[in-house]
């Protein structure tokens, strides 16, 4: 069920566009050497994922560290949850509510009033940022979170009874042992980032567009299906690339990866 | 720190507060909130492109959930007795389900949907016995049903599958050897065990579904769900009845993520 459609799509890309839309089989490279028009939202894609994830991971680390460590029991599981909650509700009402603030009667309207000029966040990089760190926040404070709270507090404590300053217990001690939840964390943001499409076509207004906003114009727009597998083929094939390298960085200070779960 | 946290919790739900918030405003324009006013909520739900939506989506919800429920609990059990290399290739392949981005998965189900339908379409034509009235099979309620179900399968046999390991095992040894036969363990004790787990897993499908609009978007053809409805209307501008078709959405999910919570945890408590 999983594999195939893969397979379906990879036989494709060597396809014809079919003159009611759709697809004919043929076997050319055209495709392929086309991919370069659509250029931009690899581009779009390739820059702005990486930043969302770290945009994502630098809120949610220390929100991930004040929830394993600081905070009192009894409020843990109620502000783990309130984390969580936004998760599972609609991202794409969630999105529209950034249109409705970063829209020109929104965040504008007030700067403008405080007289702080009248920027137009609205169809900029800075608002799909923002969409980004927005739905993908709980997905990277979450396996931060585990990892840190499986951390052995005593290791904690003998440090600072070794006589340890704070900052360098953290950069020693708590850094190094959460790595494998920030690697887990980073690496589902990005893979899902890889593939939006909702977040740029809400907040980026058709001039910030991701390879997912391409996609969806050529399948059920344009329905050129062949070009369409052809730039769903690069996608897959850029992922796997920037995954692996990725994983391959990430093994040498990450011992295990955190199972992750979401409930 | 603290401060920090509450900055952070304030990110996350100022703007899910102000989407609410101006659903009530009496107020035509977003920007100024001018009165207390359910008038956005009348106009909404007289909209009859908005109920249809709304029907289409809980009749989607719902079937798609019940399927998913079904058949996710049931493999959830098989693969209690799967062991080894395949039982790690099934579990691969169930995160694989869950974490694959929606566009790859909305991608694949049109291609592969379109594609058995132009070969079974001939096919059923040809030997339907009344000629040119033979159905034809196209985008809609199946392939909606179909698609949501199989990926919120995945979600329910992960939390289901969650329950059957916290499970006291000897429960069920003890009724075999008590003489209750295989169905009527499963029926008085297996059941009853899991059971917090299925409901959960249900409410979770069913919100999954609700929910989704990128999977939605590819294999809904001619039909409209709620989310679908909702996007087309905010590209053709922002107004106050999509804030309260929106807050809507999110007191539908959050009421059944609280149920869900809540079963989950009072049964652990227990």
């Amino acid at each position: 069920m999983l594999v195939l459609p893969l397979v379906v799509v990879f036989v494709f890309s060597f396809g014809e566009r079919g003159p009611a839309g759709g697809y004919v089989p043929a076997f050319t490279f055209d495709n392929f050497l086309n991919l370069g028009t659509r250029w931009a939202a690899f581009k779009n894609t390739l820059v702005l994922a990486p930043v969302g994830t770290l945009a994502c991971l630098l809120i949610a680390y220390p929100l991930a560290y004040f929830l394993a460590i600081r905070a009192g029991d009894r409020w843990k599981t109620l502000l783990l949850i309130l984390v969580i909650v936004p998760f599972w509700t609609s991202i794409l009402i969630r999105s529209y509510a950034w249109i409705f603030l970063l829209g020109g009667q929104g965040l504008p309207a007030l700067l403008d009033s405080l007289g702080l000029g009248n920027p137009r966040l609205i169809n900029t990089p800075f608002a799909v940022l923002v969409g980004i760190v927005y739905g993908y926040l709980p997905l990277m404070v979450f396996p931060i979170y585990v990892s840190l709270e499986r951390l052995d507090k005593r290791l904690l404590e003998a440090s600072s009874d070794l006589g340890c300053p704070p900052a360098r217990t953290f950069l020693n001690v708590t850094l190094p042992l959460s790595m494998a939840g920030v690697a887990t964390g980073c690496m589902l943001v990005f893979i899902l980032l890889m593939g939006e499409f909702l977040i740029p076509a809400m907040l980026g207004g058709g001039k910030v567009f991701f390879v997912g906003n391409a996609l969806v114009d050529l399948f059920l727009q344009s329905r050129n299906w062949a070009f369409g597998s052809a730039v769903a083929v690069a996608l897959v094939l850029v992922m796997l690339v920037t995954v692996t390298a990725y994983m391959r960085a990430t093994r040498r200070w990450a011992g295990g990866r955190d199972d992750v779960s979401l409930m | 720190m603290r401060i920090y946290a509450l900055a952070v919790y304030l990110f996350l739900y100022i703007p899910i507060g102000i989407i609410a918030l101006f659903s009530f405003n009496a107020g035509k324009h977003a920007s100024q909130f001018t009165g207390f006013s359910l008038q956005w909520y009348g106009k909404a739900l007289g909209n009859p492109f908005v109920t249809e939506a709304f029907q289409t989506s809980l009749i989607v919800a719902a079937v798609s959930a019940l399927l998913a429920t079904v058949f996710g609990t049931m493999a959830a059990l098989a693969l209690q007795s799967v062991k080894g290399r395949l039982r790690v290739a099934f579990d691969a392949l169930i995160y694989v389900a869950v974490m694959v981005p929606g566009i790859v998965i909305g991608i694949a189900t049109l291609i592969a949907l379109v594609t058995v339908f132009d070969w079974l379409n001939p096919t059923l034509a040809a030997l339907w016995p009344v000629a040119d009235a033979a159905p034809q099979l196209s985008l809609g309620y199946g392939s909606l049903i179909a698609a949501h179900g199989l990926f919120s399968m995945a979600l329910v046999i992960i939390i289901v599958r969650a329950r059957i390991a916290g499970m006291d095992r000897s429960l069920i040894e003890a009724s075999a050897d008590l003489g209750a036969t295989p169905w009527g363990t499963f029926r008085q004790v297996t059941l009853p065990q899991i059971f917090p787990g299925i409901l959960a897993g249900f409410l979770l499908a069913f919100t999954f579904s609700f929910d989704d609009f990128i999977i939605a978007f590819f294999v809904a053809g001619s039909q409209t769900t709620l989310p679908i409805y909702v996007f087309s209307s905010i590209r053709r501008g922002v107004t106050p009845e999509i804030n309260a078709i929106g807050s809507m959405v999110l007191a539908v999910s959050l009421i059944l993520l609280i149920t869900a919570q809540l079963v989950l945890r009072r049964d652990r408590k227990a």
